[in-house]
């Protein structure tokens, strides 16, 4: 019968009901999306770095899986590697910053098209002038770029001569010699990438490596794609936590705000409640109930709209970002917004409890 | 009604409000015994202290001294708790503005008395028949904004009795309603203390209303100032 009062409440102020379960849904899509676009982007990068077809990376001194580089290798140093016992190829790329944390990669088309397998063209094909670049489908879609488009990156235009199948490296790749002249490292690199003869031969020649270049941090590809996760990001986890913080004091402020004032606007109901032998307790739980259910409504209108945010970023801005859709985490974001919602209703609901029975019968 | 002993035996009962830096004394020594099956109404003009009376008998407010013993429990020893369950399952309400639930049906408006007060099993064929003589037997799946007045005011009955309380406590239930409604709401509660010997205190303004009771406890300036028995 509780439930039956609860949702019939529910149902008679229509309005209140979708605005408080799309303001909860909010704070669950504000986290469904974060760590969406966290580990989509992650993905997204693991994903190009497993393209690139190496076995093995080599960074500059110093450096992390994630974040941008210099550029110490002498070019040479790919013919010395490529000397190394089961060492079947190497390739190298040059990294510029543009703006932010966005970089141009220069790369050595030939030696790349061997390694990885070669571009897929959807448009266009290879570099033909300096200021050619190729751009993978995502960043053409975000762009509206076509074979012929300009596009200006790094305080220069560049002219798009090919568009290919994302998946590999990087969403916008330039001749190396380019990049180098541009950022003053003529005949050096940034990083490193081998591919071994044999996959059985991958850790000894890791370990040849190390050996041989103790200062770099020298990977298989498939640790250093793994260090492509939110755990190994302190910031961005740290991140994740603020942002499930002001979705905890979102959803605690929508729900007190929303049932406060239910709870004023039936404050006579409350009293012919109490008038017919309600006890606090049972006052207390149809609150609760209510504000459970408004929270298992809001957390399904959040996950909802994390598919919209999903479509939204994915048709305007997909070259910048990439949202998975993360199911692991509705049970853990509904769970949230629950604890939240329960925090929200704690105040009016004891107000409610405790309401003496004859001032709500009088109030009018 | 029996002449068996008094269900409510209220002795010297005095209630003073606090308004602020006033003592209002809305009663002032109220003596006065109830008995079992009796239909008694209460009038008094404005201030009379009818209402404060019912709101001590139902617990929903504590007398200051005094005493009033509802079959044999005193209220003043209760606890809220016991207050609590006094209202769920000792006294029913019936009140002027009728009091329903706007968002249940008539049906659930029933219902949730009866989920208060725990009862879940099937109603019982005397509160059927009830249902039946206050005629909304056709109406219990509409919502109370689709009811008239009189009609609204027959499920609040309903509703108030639904638990067999021993006492029901109708606050002026003629108040909000036409001639015709009036009529058929005094003449029900009548019924309803002839054919099931429900126990009935009813306030009322109205001299004629006050006529459906066996007797009539005339109040002024917080006591009782004539208690007359009705020949009916």
């Amino acid at each position: 019968m509780v439930y039956k009062l609860v949702l019939e409440n529910l149902k008679h102020r229509v309005i209140r009901t979708i605005l408080s379960t799309l303001a909860i849904g909010l704070g669950v899509t504000m986290m469904l999306t974060l760590v969406g676009v966290s580990r989509g982007m992650l993905e997204d990068q693991k994903r190009r770095a497993r393209g690139i077809g190496a076995d093995i990376v080599i960074l500059p001194p110093g450096s992390s899986a994630i974040g941008m580089r210099s550029a110490p290798f002498q070019e040479k140093i790919l013919d010395v590697i490529a000397k190394m016992p089961h060492v079947a190829m190497t390739m190298g790329t040059t990294l510029m910053p543009t703006s932010g944390i966005s970089s141009l990669t220069g790369i050595d088309y030939d030696r790349f098209q061997k390694m990885s397998g070669g571009f897929k063209y959807l448009e266009g094909g290879p570099f033909k002038n300096a200021d050619d670049m190729i751009i993978d489908d995502f960043y053409a879609q975000q762009h509206k770029a076509h074979v012929g488009s300009k596009e200006k990156i790094g305080g220069k235009e560049w002219n798009i001569c090919g568009i290919v199948e994302s998946g590999k490296l990087a969403r916008n790749v330039i001749q190396i010699k380019v990049v180098q002249e541009l950022s003053a490292n003529t005949g050096r690199l940034s990083v490193l990438y081998v591919k071994v003869d044999d996959q059985a031969n991958l850790q000894a020649t890791v370990d040849i490596l190390k050996r041989e270049m103790p200062e770099h941090p020298v990977y298989t590809m498939e640790e250093f794609t793994s260090q492509f996760s939110v755990n190994t990001l302190p910031e961005l986890k740290a991140f994740i936590g603020v942002i499930i913080g002001l979705s905890v004091l979102f959803g605690f402020l929508v729900v007190f705000l929303s049932m406060y004032t239910a709870v004023l606007e039936r404050t006579r109901e409350i009293g012919v409640l109490k008038a017919l032998g309600a006890s606090p307790g049972y006052i207390l739980g149809i609150l609760l109930r209510e504000t459970a259910l408004l929270s298992v409504f809001g957390s399904f209108a959040g996950i909802a709209m994390s598919f919209g945010t999903r479509w939204l970023i994915a048709t305007f801005i997909p070259a910048a970002m990439t949202q998975d859709i993360v199911p692991e985490w509705w049970p853990i974001a509904g769970a949230i917004t629950l604890v939240s919602a329960i925090l929200g209703v704690l105040y009016p609901a004891l107000k409610a409890a405790r309401q003496d029975a004859l001032e709500s019968l009088s109030y009018d | 009604m029996t002449d068996s002993a008094p269900i409510i035996e209220i002795k010297d009962l005095k209630k003073t409000y606090h308004a602020g830096d006033v003592d209002v004394h809305a009663l002032r020594g109220v003596t006065l015994d109830i008995r079992k099956g009796e239909f008694v109404s209460i009038v008094g003009p404005s201030g009379s202290g009818k209402s404060t009376l019912f709101h001590v008998l139902g617990g929903l407010t504590p007398a200051t001294s005094g005493t009033v013993s509802i079959n044999g429990t005193d209220l003043a020893k209760m606890s809220d708790q016991d207050r609590t369950n006094l209202r769920k399952r000792t006294v029913g309400f019936v009140f002027q503005k009728y009091n329903l639930l706007p968002t249940l049906s008539v049906s659930d408006n029933i219902e949730i008395a009866r989920d208060i007060a725990g009862n879940t099993g099937p109603k019982d064929q005397k509160f059927l028949e009830v249902l039946r003589l206050l005629g909304i037997e056709h109406r219990l799946e509409h919502k109370p904004r689709a009811l008239s007045g009189g009609e609204q005011q027959r499920v609040a009955i309903a509703r108030s009795i639904v638990n067999s309380p021993a006492i029901l406590l109708a606050d002026e239930p003629t108040g909000n309603l036409d001639t015709e409604n009036s009529n058929n709401v005094l003449g029900l509660l009548r019924d309803l203390n002839r054919r099931t010997g429900q126990t009935i205190l009813m306030i009322t303004h109205n001299p004629e209303a006050a006529s459906y009771g066996h007797r009539t406890v005339h109040m002024r300036d917080g006591r009782i100032v004539e208690n007359e028995i009705q020949v009916l």
